[in-house]
């Protein structure tokens, strides 16, 4: 097995080789892949949708519908890995528990978690909000915000996390997460344009067209953080106590 | 000399991202362990997010986020902004999605991992074949 493997490995590795030679110049500013769709992005962003991150006005404006199935695909591997994780199916085999026996308790982890779980949560939120002006967004913020839930349960355990923030509440908020952003794009509908086109919230009253983009996208935004936290952190508790939702590590 | 050294630095970018996905494939193929081949896995896909980075870089631009103050607010823009000054955002956006995309089909992967382990004892590939024929 090793030596065909090294032997395809070499073979794909040198056509790759040959092929990189074809490639543009590292840096180059007008590669093919810069001279496109992309100078209309930089160029146009900020007039269209005034928001000066050209990633976010990317993800969340012009390839909308890109971002929204990117997170029904993670609600999708969340619903996955709890079916999978439950201990119905093969309840006749007992899984012998490695686990040692857990310690009391560390009081240097404990508090240090305790002082680090709320910076971590207005972070997190700082970087969903201000994902328009500065780098962040939606997905990072989430990332953080499951982060938090996930230090708490390493310190403590995960019924300590769960007296907060519940398995009911994990699946509900992963599907408000997709509703929010589903809920927008059909609000756009409502008044008149198509899904997510966020340029029909103009008509609201008070909003200039440029404003409605940046709204809509604040909006899509939280949805796709909500979700993303409610998964990372319901991987990691299925995961890591193999689906009894117990102790954890 | 300086043409080879010109040359050399123009393609590095891409074949250190080579290398990695090579790691990945070769352990992708012939790890028996199936967390070594998640592994792998993993080491090729961020070889391949790598290489979108590489290809979004421009000499002498800046991150794609627009200056303060550049221009007006709301629209009025009187300055031009120029495509040059900013690396190319699309790539970013794509393995923004991708990076996270990732984390979740990890957590299923190493959710299944778990399963086949409580079945069979072993996640060994051979071994699990040859408990599947007894």
């Amino acid at each position: 097995m090793k030596l065909p493997a090294f032997l395809l490995t070499l073979s794909v590795g040198v056509l790759l080789l040959i092929a990189s030679l074809e490639l543009p110049e590292w840096g180059e500013s007008n590669s093919p892949a810069s001279s496109h769709v992309s100078p209309h992005y930089i160029e146009k962003s900020l007039e269209e949708t005034s928001v000066p991150n050209l990633v976010t006005s990317v993800l969340a404006d012009y390839r909308g519908y890109d971002t929204l199935f990117e997170i029904i695909v993670i609600f999708c591997a969340g619903i996955t890995v709890l079916t999978v994780m439950r201990r119905t199916f093969i309840s006749k085999v007992k899984y012998s528990n490695p686990r040692p026996d857990r310690e009391d308790s560390d009081i240097i982890l404990q508090s240090a978690a305790r002082l680090l779980v709320p910076v971590m949560q207005v972070f997190a939120l700082y970087v969903v909000a201000h994902g328009h002006h500065s780098p962040g967004g939606g997905f990072q913020g989430g990332v953080i915000l499951g982060a938090s839930f996930i230090l708490l349960a390493v310190a403590y355990d995960l019924k300590t996390v769960f007296k907060y923030f519940n398995e009911n509440s994990i699946l509900l908020l992963s599907v408000v997460g997709v509703l929010i952003y589903a809920g927008i794009g059909i609000a756009c509908m409502f008044l008149g344009q198509n899904f997510l086109s966020y340029a029909a919230f103009a008509k609201l009253p008070g909003i200039t067209e440029a404003e409605a983009h940046s709204h809509g996208m604040l909006g899509v935004e939280i949805g796709v953080a909500i979700t993303v936290m409610a998964i990372m952190f319901s991987l990691y508790a299925d995961l890591s106590s193999s689906g009894d939702l117990d102790e954890g590590l | 000399m300086d043409e080879f050294i010109h040359f050399i630095i123009s393609k590095y970018n891409y074949w250190m991202a080579l290398v990695l996905l090579l790691i990945g494939l070769y352990g992708m193929i012939s790890k028996n362990n199936l967390l070594k081949k998640v592994i792998s896995m993993s080491i090729f896909q961020s070889a391949i997010i790598l290489f979108y980075i590489s290809i979004s870089a421009k000499k002498n631009a800046g991150i794609p986020i627009i200056e303060h103050g550049y221009n007006g607010h709301h629209g009025n823009s009187h300055v031009v902004i120029d495509a040059a000054n900013y690396v190319n955002p699309l790539p970013h956006v794509l393995m923004l999605t991708a990076i996270v995309v990732g984390v979740a089909t990890l957590g299923v992967v190493l959710s299944v991992i778990q399963k086949i382990n409580q079945v069979h004892d072993t996640i060994e590939e051979d071994e699990i074949l040859r408990s599947m024929e007894e």
